[in-house]
């Protein structure tokens, strides 16, 4: 069955960012829908957190989201959407649906960033906040050994997450050099404090090697995983884990606003000062702007609600705001800069596009993301580069495809819609 | 190549365009041992042949359209002897689904026709063809099974070509675009110029820009793929209704088109509209497209797509390719307008440009496809 609605505002993306922007639009008197694919909002940071001991950040949102008016649709995803008519349509486990909307708001947030190496499809090698929220959904770690690896504060917060579950974390093995982040962390010590608490990333730190300039080369192991095999400058080593956590990094998930037509710069969401993108009444918010952390996200969530409902003056208010949590982001992303060296981990037998099963020595020699495409299959499966697209991009430079409907998987009956077509169309 | 001058460059036969039509040209006139070269602007098989279905069919809306599809079928099953894994040549068959009585009376033309060709086909009825296909929906009427219609992945098969002619001594001269002729050279985009003896257009719908005498109207199509479901389809099935589609001239229309693809998955087509230039997914069409395989196979609803595209057919007016001298120049010589068998026909054109180039007896007729033919528009 199919339901067709309508909500003045509708939010794509029920994180930080998302549920800021939906709060400030309800209060400001408009109708609001926040559409999220997963069971629960909170995004990625937040997930979970509802049920928590209150007087964190989130549980203050959480509340004041709960006592707004906006309606909330979980386990819905955005399969496609017509930005002249207005019109985006929705797929649940159940059902498919269309919502129309007077002004859209796209919070879809970030993904992790992966670099294959030798070994990196191991079973137990996985991402970090892969790791993390299986975590939260009860996989027990008490005991286990956990390598963390890869790059940015996510990985101090990670490690904090495994030890404070009884996983015994051997090394944090970053690869930035010391002195960029050092440089970085002095800066903005308060900033840091925020990202994660204080205490849990001294519990961190206190019994792990936080090592810098350091990278896992290989994860070793028959059919599972065994060890990781770590190098720091000319040294290398195999430490013994059940799990390698590797994380370099996060990228926006831009793929439904490049769908709705929105421009994109340097590989997020141009948007102008209050947050529009180049398509009238479509706006974004959050790390899909660009990668800055909760901080930056909330605030960005808090002034697109606001311009949504028409109160740019109010908006205005908060730019001085958002201007340090973007500052923030600038040096986070100087400071954790990928090293060149990565790009020579795959061997030529090591997977790049895990859907179709490409390896590295088959894409090397190609000269562009569209041979490779369609030579090798790489990017043509369910995840439509959203992995190998990113990986190849920073190897060889080569800028992934347009994206086309659906945006993420969907079932065949949720890409037919409700004005029919067919009379006009059979003769 | 190296850095030797492309000016100082000169071939008995180049040939512009790198689609499945260029390629299977290239590797024929290098085989036939002429100094060939290729110039492609993009990728190989990037072109409509990235984004065609890949159905080796035999069609009959003419005698022209037969044999040529037919001489191209036999000679792409001749070649696949020879075809490396991922050119995914699999002679599955097809199946044209009779909805109704009327249907019904045409899949028995058909099979009288093929069989007084020397076609090999079948014609099914209600219960055999619920076997083969258990799952297009019950109560539909019987189907013809046309034997030897094959499926391939173009892209990986225009590679392929471009390789084997390559292996004969052929140049192939990427990511550079022709912008026009002069005096027996084609001038590239980088200010550079080629000698030929004889100049074959084969890029497809945008041959117009390189020859006025061509007159192509580009045919919008969708596709959409789903993950893998190994088994839910056997072979390529199209409904007879897909006819009246296909010939509707100005109207849009959709028509009820699979195809199974060796991994697994399945490739939903097909829509026809004119008059537009804009490559982008409209989902009003994929809607109706889709719509319309429900109607024939209602499982189709739960499975899972990942991707839809579109790609642009080269129509003529008699929807017959054109083939041969171009009314401009004795030397240049036109491979386009393939319409939606581009894939098909492409080796049967190869065959048919060098037989006239090399003054070799063909095995069809060439006047039906000659560029210089007068327009016989049939309903
Ligand atoms: C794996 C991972 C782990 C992280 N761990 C930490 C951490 O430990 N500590 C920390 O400080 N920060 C962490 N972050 C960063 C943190 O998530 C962000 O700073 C912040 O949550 C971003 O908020 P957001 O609202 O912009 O996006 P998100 O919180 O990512 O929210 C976006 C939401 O939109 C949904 N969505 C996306 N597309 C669609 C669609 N088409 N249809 C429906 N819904 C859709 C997503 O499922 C998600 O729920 C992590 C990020 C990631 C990706
Ligand atoms: C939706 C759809 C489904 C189809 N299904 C089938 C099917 O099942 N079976 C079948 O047989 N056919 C099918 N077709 C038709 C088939 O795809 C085409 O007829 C065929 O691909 C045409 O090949 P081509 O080589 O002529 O053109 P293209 O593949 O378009 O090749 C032309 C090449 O020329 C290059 N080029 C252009 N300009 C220049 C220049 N100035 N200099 C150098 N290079 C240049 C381009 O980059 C391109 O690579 C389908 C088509 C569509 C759209």
């Amino acid at each position: 069955m199919k339901r067709r609605q309508f909500a003045s505002v509708v939010v794509v993306g029920a994180g930080p960012a998302g549920l800021a922007a939906a709060i400030r639009a309800s209060e400001s008197g408009r109708q609001v829908t926040v559409l999220d694919d997963n069971p629960s909002a909170g995004g990625q940071i937040w997930r979970g957190e509802k049920d928590r001991r209150s007087g964190n950040d989130a549980s203050a949102w959480f509340q004041k989201f709960r006592t707004c008016p906006a309606e909330m649709i979980t386990g819905a995803r955005l399969i496609h959407g017509d930005p002249e008519r207005r019109i985006l349509s929705v797929e649940t486990r159940q059902e498919f649906f269309e919502i129309g909307y007077d002004k859209l708001i796209l919070a879809t947030g970030a993904r992790e960033f992966f670099l294959p190496f030798p070994g990196w499809t191991l079973p137990n090698v996985m991402g970090v906040g892969g790791l993390q929220a299986l975590v939260k959904s009860g996989l027990p770690v008490d005991g286990k050994r956990i390598v963390v690896a890869g790059t940015g504060p996510l990985l101090l917060a990670a490690a904090a997450y495994f030890r404070k579950h009884g996983a015994i974390v051997p090394v944090i093995a970053e690869q930035a050099e010391w002195r960029s982040v050092a440089g970085f962390g002095i800066r903005l010590s308060k900033n840091l404090g925020k990202l994660f608490q204080a205490r849990s990333l001294r519990l961190a730190l206190r019994s792990s090697r936080y090592t810098f300039s350091t990278w896992v080369e290989a994860a070793h192991g028959k059919d599972r995983l065994e060890n990781a095999q770590v190098r720091t400058g000319a040294k290398v080593w195999r430490e013994p884990c059940d799990y390698l956590a590797v994380g370099y990094g996060l990228k926006p998930n831009i793929e439904l606003p490049v769908l709705m037509g929105c421009r994109t710069q340097s590989g997020v969401v141009a948007v102008d000062e209050f947050q529009q993108t180049s398509q009238e009444h479509i706006y974004c918010a959050g790390e899909c702007t660009g990668i800055g952390g909760v901080d930056k996200s909330l605030i960005e969530g808090e002034i697109t609600g606001l311009a949504a409902a028409g109160l740019k003056d109010s908006a205005r208010r908060l730019f001085a705001k958002r201007r340090k949590t973007r500052q923030f982001a600038n040096v986070l992303d100087r400071a954790f800069a990928l090293r060149p060296e990565l790009r020579q981990l795959p061997l030529d037998g090591t997977i790049v596009c895990r859907c179709e099963d490409v390896r590295w020595g088959r894409l090397r020699p190609m000269n562009s993301w569209r041979s490779a495409k369609l030579e090798s299959r790489c990017g043509m499966g369910p995840c439509q580069g959203r992995v190998c697209g990113q990986i190849l991009e920073f190897l060889l430079g080569w800028h992934p495809e347009s994206v086309r409907p659906p945006v993420f998987p969907a079932r065949l009956e949720s890409l037919t819609q409700d004005s029919e077509m067919k009379e006009s169309l059979r003769t | 190549m190296g850095n030797l001058s492309l000016t100082s460059l000169s071939f008995d036969i180049v040939v512009l365009g790198g689609g499945i039509v260029g390629t299977a040209c290239a590797r024929e006139f290098a085989e036939a041992g002429l100094r060939t070269a290729l110039i492609e602007s993009a990728e190989i098989g990037g072109g409509a042949t990235a984004a065609g279905m890949g159905h080796i069919a035999v069609m009959d809306d003419s005698e022209a359209q037969f044999a040529l599809t037919r001489y191209s079928q036999l000679l792409w099953k001749e070649a696949a002897e020879r075809f490396p894994p991922d050119v995914e040549f699999s002679p599955s068959g097809a199946l044209w689904v009779a909805a109704d009585e009327t249907e019904m009376r045409e899949v028995f033309r058909k099979q009288h026709y093929y069989i007084q060709r020397g076609v090999p086909v079948e014609v099914l009825d209600a219960r055999s063809l619920a076997e083969a296909e258990p799952n297009l929906r019950p109560g539909l009427e019987g189907a013809l099974l046309v034997k030897e219609d094959a499926v391939v992945y173009p892209p990986c098969a225009a590679r392929f070509f471009i390789t084997e002619a390559q292996q004969h001594g052929a140049t192939l001269i990427l990511g550079k675009r022709a912008v026009g002729t002069r005096g027996n050279t084609v001038q590239l985009d980088d200010g550079s110029y080629i000698a030929y003896g004889n100049l074959v257009i084969a890029n497809g719908i945008v041959a117009q820009s390189l020859t006025s005498s061509v007159q192509l109207e580009p045919r919008k199509g969708h596709l959409v793929i789903t993950d893998r479901y190994p088994g839910f389809v056997s072979h390529q099935i199209i409904e007879l209704g897909y006819l009246k589609s296909a010939h509707s001239i100005q109207s849009d229309s959709v028509a009820f088109n699979v195809q199974p693809r060796p991994s697994g998955q399945i490739l939903i087509g097909s829509s026809r509209q004119y008059g537009l230039d804009d490559s982008a997914v409209d989902m009003k069409i994929v809607s109706a497209m889709l719509r319309r395989a429900f109607e024939y196979m209602p499982g189709l609803r739960r499975l899972s797509a990942i991707r839809s595209w579109t790609g642009f057919r080269a129509a003529t007016p008699d929807k017959l390719p054109l083939i041969g001298p171009s009314p401009e120049a004795e030397n240049i010589y036109l491979a386009t307008g393939h319409e939606g068998l581009g894939i098909t026909t492409s080796l049967g054109t190869a065959k048919l440009l060098a037989d006239m180039i090399l003054g070799r007896r063909s095995a069809i007729a060439k006047d039906p496809y000659l560029p210089s033919r007068s327009y016989a528009l049939h309903a």
